[in-house]
């Protein structure tokens, strides 16, 4: 009896009369309405835009000119070859040194933010920190720690350090929560603490993986302390293109000076994949 | 698992640890880092932010004009990551090994993304700076260089992953190309690229304020303007307003994600 007295489903037709497949799908709809929002915005964007001085009839081939000195005739004038590479190097050590404190910080503060290791309180309490500290820009602690506690190498480790910690706390707390539940459930009913279970249970699963994300970041503040060394004053190459395009004026040293990062970011953008690759092919 | 195993690991270990302290040395000695400094700096610098980056009823008084160089930021950003969002769509499906057109297109899409990734926003900003002048429309296209390499790149591992199946499935029916790739390809890999797009987003509004310290535009320049005259109390403001506008972003981002993912 109940079969019959049940009504017939609805189907949903479009106005050509075809049935109406995507009907009720909320996926499709969240989907469609933020690609329709974006392209909105985008439109909008450009009425909000401060157009002074712009002038793209001038500034186009202006452009291709300069890409064409700076690319095509690149040339050292300001500085020799030997300061380039120290230069070079202390925007590596100094990405170097944010990455390394970065990921000691970071591995500890992530052992309480992973929810499977730690109580509730305290893995909310770090992810909210963490969550304030990435929203700020990297060059706005720099800068704060500049006046803080002085230019140099200092302020801009610590500045990129804080990004860095926020960034890798994410990042290596997720690692956590992956770890298989029955490695930790093994270990504790053995009797195994708190820290015998990390050290032999977590650390040895998750270890290739926290290794892969510490180079990826490195390779992130590799163009960070660029940046910073640009607006920031923290020195290394990043500081020499800002007044080589800044100050100088020199194209062609812009262009080599952009050369070699260049150079130096595509290297560690090929390890960084190697590593990468050849961690999930282990996992 | 046998004891040369574990031994080989262990000196392995042992081998990775020593050489991430020697160059942590070595970059502390190139770089001229202390290490004492710094660790004696971070409670000093914790005090001065809590005694003067506080805001007052006279940087308040700044907020309208803040609020409309933040919007200006935000703007910037959608325009710069959904504009390259489209080319990188286009960059990806000529660069992805399921979907290529042929060997040369790949390669040349491929190379343009690396270029555009591989030099650093700052480099860009300066380079545009040069002829386009100091107006939103540098730090957009800085911007937007920036963004194009990293979509592409994300795109091309989300093409190879979603699509290859369907590819093949849909091959074998004797689709056209265009076929494949409106109906298998972009479909299926539109969730995970939206997630990109709005991860860049969020990127992109704290790129912004660098590109913007550097080309004169947008809220990065009102911060230097305040920072370099020292004026803590609107720095704290607009710090603070930056924040509150990434944090809201990704809460909103966030909640997309989950739907459709």
């Amino acid at each position: 009896m109940q079969q019959i007295t049940r009504q017939p489903t609805v189907i949903r037709r479009t106005r050509a009369g075809k049935i109406n497949i995507r009907s009720g799908n909320r996926v499709s709809l969240v989907l469609r309405s933020t690609l329709w929002t974006l392209g909105a915005l985008t439109i909008l964007a450009f009425f909000f835009f401060d157009y002074t001085g712009f002038r793209p009839l001038q500034a186009i081939p202006e452009t291709l000119y300069n890409l064409k000195a700076m690319f095509l005739e690149p040339k050292l004038s300001h500085f020799g070859w030997g300061e380039a590479a120290m230069q070079v190097a202390i925007t590596l050590g100094l990405g170097a040194l944010a990455t390394v404190f970065g990921a000691v910080f970071a591995f500890f503060l992530a052992l309480g933010a992973a929810e499977n290791l730690s109580v509730p309180w305290l893995s909310k309490s770090i992810r909210v920190v963490v969550a304030f500290v990435r929203a700020v820009p990297t060059v706005l602690w720099v800068l704060i720690f500049a006046i803080a506690a002085g230019l140099g190498s200092e302020a801009a480790v610590l500045g990129m350090l804080f990004h860095s910690v926020a960034y890798l706390v994410k990042a290596f707390s997720e690692a956590f929560e992956e770890v298989d539940p029955k490695i930790l459930e093994a270990l504790r009913s053995t009797g195994a603490g708190w820290w015998q279970t990390v050290v032999h249970g977590v650390l040895p699963s998750t270890f290739t993986y926290l290794l892969s994300w510490t180079f990826l970041r490195f390779e992130i503040n590799f163009s960070v302390a660029v940046a910073m060394g640009a607006a920031a004053g923290a020195g290394g190459i990043g500081f020499e293109l800002f007044m080589a395009s800044g100050f100088y004026f020199d194209l062609r040293e812009v262009g080599m000076i952009t050369y070699m990062i260049l150079i130096v970011a595509i290297v560690l953008e090929v390890f960084s994949t190697r590593l990468k690759s050849r961690v999930y092919s282990a996992g | 698992m046998n004891e040369t195993v574990l031994k080989k690991r262990k000196f392995q270990m042992t081998m990775l640890f020593l050489g991430v302290i020697v160059l942590t040395y070595l970059s502390a000695w190139v770089t001229d880092y202390g290490f004492v400094s710094s660790l004696e700096a971070v409670p000093g610098a914790m005090v001065w932010m809590a005694s003067n980056l506080l805001v007052d009823g006279e940087a308040l008084g700044k907020l309208p004009d803040i609020m409309g160089k933040l919007i200006e930021t935000v703007f910037m950003s959608i325009a710069a990551t959904t504009i390259a969002a489209a080319l990188s769509l286009f960059l990806a499906i000529m660069g992805s090994k399921t979907t290529m057109v042929n060997r040369a297109f790949g390669a040349v899409s491929r190379f343009v993304a690396s270029l555009s990734r591989n030099i650093p926003v700052v480099a860009w900003s300066l380079i545009l700076l040069l002829s386009f002048g100091q107006n939103s429309v540098t730090g957009f296209l800085a911007l937007f260089v920036g963004t194009v390499g990293f979509l592409t790149r994300a795109f091309i591992e989300t093409i190879d992953e979603a699509a290859l199946g369907s590819v093949e499935a849909l091959r074998a029916t004797g689709a056209t190309y265009w076929q494949i790739v409106s109906k298998a390809v972009v479909p299926q890999g539109l969730p995970q690229m939206v997630s990109w797009v709005l991860f860049m987003i969020e990127t992109n509004i704290r790129s912004a304020t660098l590109v913007g310290i550097l080309t004169g535009t947008g809220i990065g320049y009102m911060f230097d303007m305040y920072y370099k005259t020292m004026n803590y109390e609107v720095v704290a403001l607009i710090t603070i307003t930056i924040v509150l506008s990434v944090i809201l972003i990704e809460l909103l981002s966030t909640r997309i994600r989950k739907v459709i993912l």
